[in-house]
């Protein structure tokens, strides 16, 4: 299978400038600073790529919305918050090769007219600060970045920015926010940051794993990239697996990839000869999946979506036959009421309650009619709310309770 | 009163010119301010206000939301580890649970020497290598009862 991103993730000393030039790197750099800005978008638009962070929308199409006559700068923001829980993949394109991104976010900065970007790297990420650090300045020094883009005359810097642990501040809103210094509030679109974002400038914000598909996509051609994958899910997609599988880690694979082969075939399939129960196939944020539905379920936006689930992060968490679905939602729901920014009354009270409810529960303290009641509070947070967060949560809560009931009800027996 | 050393006022510099207005180096200085004192006292908002010019309050307002800025001292080896769901499924309270017998102390507390503390955080990033634990800017992964035991021991003589 074509590898787009993780080709030379094994090569030894793949991190360095040099290493990184000798696999091919900054070649796609080269080929799109001879094409028109416009003819840039438009392959990316051809190539079919996806937001790879969460939310699948055309890369392409987003970069297209950012105003050509704008008298304010452009801003790229690359989102390397990645915190959903289960999803660990841009963590591995960052520390084992960084130049890949870099060369990513010189092709988006150059497309989009954009002189002055930052990636927002989630806090708890500081040891991969000094790996990017450190092949920032070697692409200064190599005269890649700074005054003049690969020798052409084109300013371009790229800073990194820490954030202080916030799971919101994925939200792209919010990283907005907190890159401005403030609390990470999402805020309400539109205006979409497209049209008014950091600093209230267009600004663009990608994943890092959708950054580092495009110099394999400029480089070989948007057709290439569009003939892998799916209809309407093109491309390679990383997948973290993690939970009770053989060989837990990140793979890349075609869309379209049935879930059960993938399972058994990259991550080893599930140890101690036990059977599946259920799958988390796209973060923590996403409905879980009965061992039953997974057996139709083919790794895309389309075929996860018709299961009633989401791709996601592309976070997909295993579990055996032994686990406590109960458990495993209370410890989702605790996540969601610590991680909720309060703005919102029916996130910040709802998030908090539903994860009481849970604890009670899982103590055996529950009654059945607490099913109801946690049932009733999703209902009253899910579409209420600023940025998806509370959705995130309802997601769990619903699909968990619907389709375990019968384990719920057991914690809850006698009551 | 407080003062960023001769380096940390260099660093400040350098990271208020990453950005084309002051506010947005407001979190990296407090990452640096906490790097330099240790935590986000009041006393420390205060300077930081002082140097960019921004009340306290609106200082500590910022410090608050984030839970890598700490609102009270931690110790020189500040253990977080990850409860979410993959570190639990593998064991992570059971890698609590060493880490409260080898120190004697509790989640949200700090030995007596100042040495070590403890808390629970969340996703960090590492289902495919849980349970793991953050200390400073370094990760523990695949972590045991008898790696921590290892783990401790080295950083008791650290």
């Amino acid at each position: 299978m074509t590898k787009v991103l993780l080709s030379n993730i094994d090569r030894p000393e793949q991190v360095k400038l040099e290493t990184y030039r000798a696999s091919g790197g900054y070649r796609g750099l080269e080929k799109a600073l001879k094409l028109d800005q416009a003819a840039v978008i438009e392959e990316v638009k051809a190539s079919g790529l996806r937001g790879r962070g969460g939310a699948g929308f055309p890369t392409g199409m987003k970069w297209g919305f950012v105003p050509r006559n704008s008298p304010k700068p452009t801003y790229l923001l690359c989102n390397a918050d990645e915190s959903e829980p289960g999803t660990f993949k841009d963590r591995l394109l960052m520390e084992r090769d960084p130049h890949l991104l870099i060369e990513g976010m010189a092709i988006a900065c150059y497309a989009l007219n954009c002189h002055l970007s930052y990636i927002y790297l989630r806090g708890e990420y500081e040891f991969i600060a000094h790996i990017l650090q450190k092949a920032l300045d070697e692409a200064y020094e190599a005269k890649i970045l700074g005054p003049s883009l690969m020798g052409r005359d084109f300013a371009l810097d790229i800073f990194l920015h820490l954030g202080e642990g916030a799971y919101i501040c994925g939200e792209e809103t919010a990283l907005i926010e907190s890159l401005e210094g403030y609390r990470g509030y999402p805020r309400l679109k539109p205006p979409f940051p497209a049209v008014s974002g950091f600093l209230a400038s267009p600004t663009v914000v990608n994943n890092v794993e959708t950054l580092c598909a495009v110099p394999w996509i400029i480089q070989n051609g948007a057709a290439a990239y569009a003939s892998m994958g799916t209809e309407k899910s093109k491309g390679t997609k990383l997948f973290s697996v993690s939970g009770h599988v053989n060989k837990p880690g990140v793979y890349e694979v075609e869309m379209g990839y049935p879930l059960l082969d993938f399972i058994k075939n990259e991550s080893g399939g599930i140890p101690n000869g036990r059977k599946l129960k259920a799958v988390i196939p796209g973060g923590s944020s996403v409905p879980v999946l009965t061992a039953q539905e997974c057996e139709s379920v083919v790794l895309d936006y389309e075929s996860l979506a018709k299961a009633g689930s989401m791709l996601g992060s592309g976070g997909v968490i295993v579990f055996d036959e032994t686990t406590k679905m109960p458990e495993v939602l209370s410890v989702i729901a605790d996540f969601y009421a610590h991680e909720s920014c309060g703005q919102c009354t029916p996130c910040r009270e709802g998030t908090g309650w539903a994860a009481k409810i849970l604890r009670n529960i899982v103590a055996g303290k529950g009654k059945r009619s607490d099913l109801e009641l946690l049932l009733k509070i999703a209902n009253m947070m899910e579409g209420k709310t600023i940025c998806p967060l509370a959705d995130a949560d309802v997601m769990p809560i619903r699909s968990f309770v619907n389709k375990f009931r019968n384990e719920f009800e057991d914690f809850c027996n006698g009551h | 009163m407080i003062e960023f050393s001769q380096e940390a006022k260099r660093r400040y510099n350098a990271i208020v010119s990453h950005y084309p207005e002051k506010r947005a180096a407001l979190i990296p200085v407090l990452h640096l301010a906490q790097r330099e004192f240790g935590w986000i006292s009041q006393e420390v908002a205060d300077y930081v206000g002082e140097l960019m010019d921004y009340p306290p309050s609106d200082v500590l307002s910022v410090a608050t939301f984030y839970t890598l800025l700490h609102k009270k001292p931690a110790g020189k080896y500040h253990m977080e580890v990850c409860r979410n769901v993959s570190c639990w499924l593998m064991g992570a309270y059971r890698c609590v649970d060493e880490i409260k017998s080898l120190l004697r102390i509790d989640v949200g507390g700090m030995t007596e020497d100042g040495r070590f503390s403890l808390n629970l955080t969340e996703c960090l990033g590492s289902c495919g290598t849980a349970p793991a634990m953050q200390v400073g800017d370094r990760y523990y992964e695949n972590l045991t009862p008898q790696s921590l035991a290892e783990i401790i021991e080295k950083l008791k003589n650290d």
